[in-house]
């Protein structure tokens, strides 16, 4: 099953998705795939890993880490699929990542690795954009790198756990503007869904709706305003969403702002 | 009049506390405050900034020049105190599993009044809607190179409260002294004129890139002095014109020290 959140006629709903990526409101109605506004699929606490595969670690010139890199994303940084990222003005270097997301089903303390699985409710996709021009060598990677507003994509929707036989072994894929840009394994991730929750859970509570962005392999490269970026996930999802100048996105903004005052 | 949330019958309910200290239901009917289970008076997206207090700036300076980082922060230095953190007035903390220390971490928390993004240092004040006290508690960190998830994200590590002082009421928000009470005991005392950048400035740089919404809390410090607390300490920060926010440490309900099974 697939269940996604959407926006339509000013409303949200829960939804599930068929395999034509119609969506079946709770009534029963459906809609097409692009009739709707995507949001977010889940809304809990966001966990991001840095460096967790091997040949990106190296791609940055990086020593894989001996620990989990994991920062934290606020909520103003999700955005449903099909909506814009804005790249800032004047920035040398923003790159998608693209990144298989866990989606925790229930409370998980103090899991042990062989347990974890249980507590997975279900899998969806990321892209983790970040703006290189902004790290700084403090809590590094910060927030004004990787929580900036729009710049992380999330969905469509949640496949459930049951559905993914083999987590550890799906193909991960960035297409921009129809081109294969990025390309990798789950099974080469550092540090695995199992060892994650376990590392997690050992000092802090997960929570239903938590989310865990898993990491993404090499394959960076500078996407620019105008340009579609799809990351896909192997039995997961596809998420599609377009580059915007910031210039641009201001002015979209005003003129909604103008339009809900008139 | 100032705003709290109580646990009553298994729901978050709003409270309010007259000036006098009498805490009220929205019906009107008074609660002892005492006896009250204490929520977190908020609950959007918690910001931390670090290191935003000279005291702590110059205990790190030293380092600042070495390798990882190379040279001083040139931003604001921001985490995330996420929901599992959050905890209300009076309630326990658990120490980690190995029993090691925690470190207060008391400081002035600036509440968010209405959705802000692109606001200028001059206008800032307009979008709060009033202060609370937060006690960041903090693993002692060694490093402020990676993000703190490890120090500062542990269950019950932010707490919050009682209340929300409405923002007219706090006539300088950088003139307040942040008192640390460990068992009764003073500890240590710090003041928000220390702010190596005043609120203004915190909120402009933040809303710069995250839309910023009624609810949100940024915790601006100072968090100086940080410290140690042990199962069985009662820790209180006290802020002139906030009240008092007080906690209980206990070990850890996975305690892993002691015997074994």
């Amino acid at each position: 099953m697939k269940r996604a959140r959407i926006h339509w006629q000013g409303q949200a709903y829960d939804v599930t998705v068929g395999d034509d990526n119609r969506v079946t409101l709770p009534d029963g109605r459906t809609l097409a795939e692009t009739e709707v506004q995507w949001l977010p699929p889940a809304s809990g606490t966001i966990f991001a890993l840095g460096l967790n595969y091997a040949d990106h670690a190296a791609e940055l010139a990086f020593k894989a880490p001996t620990e989990p890199l994991v920062f934290i994303k606020a909520p103003n940084t999700l955005t449903g699929h099909r909506q814009v990222s804005v790249r800032p003005d004047n920035v040398e270097y923003m790159h998608y990542e693209a990144e298989l997301v866990v989606v925790i089903g229930k409370t998980a303390r103090n899991v042990k690795r062989e347990d974890a699985m249980a507590y997975v409710g279900g899998y969806t996709v990321c892209n983790d954009y970040a703006v290189r021009d902004f790290l700084e060598n403090y809590y590094r990677p910060n927030l004004r790198v990787k929580s900036r507003d729009t710049l992380t994509p999330i969905g469509p929707w949640i496949v459930d756990a049951a559905d993914v036989a083999d987590p550890g072994n799906l193909t991960l894929r960035t297409y921009v503007n129809g081109e294969l840009r990025q390309q990798g394994s789950t099974r080469d991730l550092i540090f695995d869904i199992p060892y994650l929750i376990e590392y997690l859970s050992g000092f802090m509570t997960l929570s239903p709706g938590d989310m865990i962005a898993t990491g993404t392999p090499e394959g960076l490269a500078d996407v620019k305003p105008g340009d579609e970026v799809i990351v896909e996930v192997e039995q997961v999802g596809r998420l599609v969403n377009h580059i915007v100048s910031e210039a641009d996105y201001e002015a979209t903004l005003s003129v909604s702002a103008q339009e809900q005052q008139a | 009049m100032r705003q709290g949330k109580i646990l009553l019958a298994q729901q978050a309910v709003d409270v309010a506390t007259t000036a006098t200290g009498i805490t009220r239901l929205d019906d009107g009917r008074e609660v002892s405050s005492d006896v009250v289970q204490w929520l977190p008076p908020v609950s959007g997206t918690v910001f931390g900034v670090a290191l935003n207090d000279t005291g702590q700036r110059a205990a790190w300076n030293s380092r600042f020049y070495d390798a990882p980082y190379k040279t001083p922060p040139k931003t604001p230095v921001l985490f995330v105190k996420p929901a599992n953190t959050h905890t209300g007035h009076n309630t326990a903390v658990a120490l980690p599993e190995d029993g090691s220390p925690i470190q207060s971490g008391g400081a002035l928390g600036v509440v968010i009044g209405q959705r802000a993004r692109h606001i200028t240092a001059e206008n800032a004040g307009q979008v709060i809607a009033g202060y609370t006290i937060v006690n960041e508690l903090s693993l002692p960190e060694d490093s402020v190179y990676r993000p703190a998830i490890k120090a500062k994200c542990r269950d019950g590590f932010c707490p919050i409260g009682p209340l929300v002082t409405p923002a007219a009421a706090i006539t300088n928000p950088h003139g307040l002294e942040v008192r640390t009470y460990v068992n009764g005991e003073l500890s240590g005392i710090a003041n928000t004129h220390d702010f190596l950048r005043p609120i203004g400035e915190l909120i402009a740089f933040i809303s710069s890139f995250i839309t910023l919404n009624p609810g949100d809390l940024i915790i601006c410090g100072p968090a100086a002095p940080r410290i140690d607390l042990a199962a069985g300490d009662t820790v209180a920060i006290e802020i002139d014109g906030l009240g008092r926010l007080e906690n209980h440490i206990v070990a850890s309900p996975f305690a892993t020290t002691g015997e074994t099974a």
